[in-house]
């Protein structure tokens, strides 16, 4: 192990939100009070037996926690090396991982009082997730989504809005999730007296990335426990694609100070890295925006450059503070996969095993059909399914409808 | 030590009124006829200059600057060309003190040390970084200080009477007072909400306050002169100048000249206000 590391990687963020040089709170004045008092209200809440004691009600009865970790035997078969396990996300209530942040962030709001919850959304499933609590507890709920965004993923616009939330189409920048989040922003910094606004991801000012990450820990922690139970000991090593990464943080993090697990982060590389693509650790270079330092896709002059990503939910130009941390340090290790071999792997995992994974999820895939082959028979892989594709079957469609003509 | 903005400000105490501030961005729609405007505005009226420093994502800003930033960046404008900028208007005016205004990231991607230097060489007197609250000063407004730059910091009505020492504690030049909770261009806010806002903070500080976000006419220019330091309007200029241009969005011949007359009839109206005695 990389002897530069500290005794223990979960320690993280300082006081101040640092994970290193990252994160941090790059925020107009206007909000920086409301995001000092969500951090007294996160504090205190997580120190709340009660609070801890009511999530996990939710999480077990509403959202159907444990999700299982399945062994996937006839993928493990094909690809002839370690013992692939998926962790089943996309099993939860609403079909993916964002749940077990939404619901936490929601009790928060309700322990400050806020009525009026605002989030962005690219692929649409954290938009999915906020309106469906929203609808839950009987509160307000707008989800700011790029104008790109909403045509592509048609069938959860219309899930939230069935669900009672109004979505935003957002017309300006690239009209993706990077402009949606701006808006939300915007939205936030105008209504800031009654509206708490719920970040899918662990990016942000501090104190998301900790709190985002706090709740999807939920992943990482059942997986120790049931991989224990499975095998009678750890995994070897752990697969995640990534966006803004709450889904890999959520798996990574109950894992950092276990040397011998292997953890692989897989982001978004487009039409390759020379190209358009939303590699932000691959292709860029540490900077400021939205809240905190992290890497950033950008040009010389600091100015952010569009990503691009077949997976609406990866099509963002930055990363969570903590995974830049961890690249830094050397504790994870960042691949990348493109559009075609996402396609290839939704493909492969629809047909070996009947699941066929969220596009986001299927870069993760991607990278397992190149690492487990490597690895011996004994090896545990554990690979997120962080969400699951029937919101990507009618743009997979015409993709390869395209390709026929 | 006494900057560009110390002594406009002790020359307007003198003449007993406001500052007309007034903020465009740098490069809309192109470098030269934004340098032509920048030129234009002292004599307009103008007595404090805000340049914006244009940015991709400008995430407290409305649509009117977001399209005046990215005019500008579709020009081929960059950091180093807004401090050419400046520099080409130091060769004409001396003393008309100029802030830059806009976001973080293209200042840390120039270099923290470079941009400081670079700036007060060029004849920069002041920083307004919208993204950089007190609590990370030590990234810029502590070397901005240490380097004889004001730093120039909002305060908001969410900025209660508890946070705003720590806010106040390392700002210089003036305080911007942003009159409203939202974004650039959004609705105006009441004269005398504004007044109480403005009274507030000057139990904290010594320094003058001005307020901007919601200003678009002469007549609301002078309400708000008449409770502050100096009054700032930006969405209305960026509007007057888009309004401007042809459909191709270039610069015309009216286009200089519609900043500069709303710039001159917002100034008879600062003008116009009797300060408030202190």
């Amino acid at each position: 192990m990389n002897p530069r590391l500290p005794n223990s990687l979960r320690t993280g963020p300082d006081e101040r939100g640092h994970f290193g040089n990252f994160g941090g709170r790059f925020v107009a004045e206007t909000l920086m009070p409301l995001i000092l008092d969500l951090e007294k209200a996160y504090a205190a809440a997580k120190a709340d037996p009660a609070f801890q004691a009511e999530m996990n009600g939710y999480l077990k009865d509403y959202v159907g926690r444990p999700s299982p970790l399945y062994f996937a035997e006839r993928l493990t078969e094909h690809l002839g090396g370690a013992r692939i396990y998926l962790k089943r996300e996309e099993l939860n209530h609403t079909g993916s991982h964002k749940v077990n942040n939404v619901l936490g962030q929601i009790m928060v709001a309700r322990r400050m009082g806020k009525k009026r919850i605002i989030a962005e959304t690219g692929a649409g499933q954290h938009g999915v997730a906020t309106a469906t609590l929203c609808a839950r507890f009987g509160l307000e709920c707008v989800v700011y989504m790029g104008a790109v965004d909403v045509a592509r993923q048609a069938p959860n616009v219309f899930r939230m809005e069935m669900l009672g939330a109004k979505v935003v189409p957002v017309q300006s920048g690239t009209r993706t999730l990077k402009d949606a989040m701006n808006e939300a922003l915007r939205d936030w910094v105008t209504n800031v007296h009654n509206t708490f606004y719920c970040i899918g991801t662990v990016a942000g000012p501090h104190p998301y990335p900790m709190m985002v990450r706090d709740f999807q820990s939920v992943i990482g922690e059942e997986t120790r426990k049931q991989m224990q139970e499975a095998e009678g000991r750890l995994p070897d090593s752990l697969v995640a694609c990534i966006g803004g990464g709450s889904n890999a943080m959520g798996l990574f993090h109950p894992f950092l100070d276990d040397p011998s697990v292997e953890i692989f982060g897989v982001e978004a590389a487009g039409h390759g890295l020379t190209q358009l693509h939303a590699a932000s650790i691959a292709g860029g270079r540490p900077g400021v925006l939205h809240g905190n330092r992290t890497y950033l896709l950008m040009d010389d002059d600091g100015q952010i450059q569009d990503a691009h990503s077949i997976s609406a939910g990866l099509d963002y130009p930055g990363i969570g503070p903590e995974h830049s941390w961890l690249h830094e340090t050397g504790r994870v290790t960042y691949l990348s996969a493109t559009d075609d071999e996402a396609l290839a792997a939704f493909m492969l995992l629809s047909r070996l095993e009947g699941i066929p994974p969220a596009l986001e999820s299927a870069h993760a895939i991607a990278k397992v059909t190149e690492l487990a082959p490597k690895r011996p028979k004994e090896h545990l892989m554990v690979v997120n399914l962080s969400g699951r594709g029937d919101k990507d079957i009618p743009q997979i469609t015409e993709i390869l409808k395209g390709r026929k003509q | 030590m006494t900057t560009r903005i110390d002594a406009r400000f002790a020359e307007l105490a003198k003449e007993g009124r406001s500052a007309l501030v007034t903020f465009l961005m740098a490069g809309d729609p192109d470098p030269k006829t934004s340098l032509d405007i920048v030129k234009a505005l002292p004599k307009a009226g103008a007595d404090i200059i805000e340049i914006g420093m244009p940015f991709t994502d400008p995430m407290a800003d409305g649509p009117s600057i977001q399209a005046a930033g990215l005019r500008a960046l579709k020009g081929g404008m960059t950091l180093k060309k807004t401090l050419e900028m400046v520099r080409g208007f130091r060769k004409e005016d001396d003393t008309t003190p100029l802030v830059l205004m806009g976001y973080y990231n293209p200042i840390y991607i120039y270099g923290v040390d470079k941009f400081l230097n670079d700036a007060r060489t060029a004849g920069v007197d002041g920083l307004i970084i919208v993204d950089l609250p007190p609590e990370e000063d030590d990234e810029l407004c502590i070397p901005a200080l240490k380097a004889g730059l004001n730093f120039i910091r909002l305060a908001t009505p969410t900025t209660d009477d508890k946070r705003l020492p720590a806010v106040l504690a390392n700002t210089s030049g003036f305080v911007y007072y942003v009159s409203i909770t939202g974004i650039t261009g959004a609705a105006a806010a009441d004269s005398k909400v504004v007044g109480d806002a403005v009274a507030r903070i000057k139990r904290h500080t010594k320094l003058p306050v001005c307020v901007g976000f919601g200003i678009r006419t002469p007549q609301a220019a002078r309400r708000i002169a008449e409770k502050a330091n100096g009054v700032v309007v930006g969405t209305a200029l960026v509007d007057a100048l888009r309004d401007s241009l042809d459909t191709q969005g270039q610069a015309t011949t009216k286009t200089v000249a519609a900043v500069a007359d709303l710039v001159a009839s917002l100034a008879q109206g600062v003008r116009g206000a009797k300060q408030a005695a202190e």
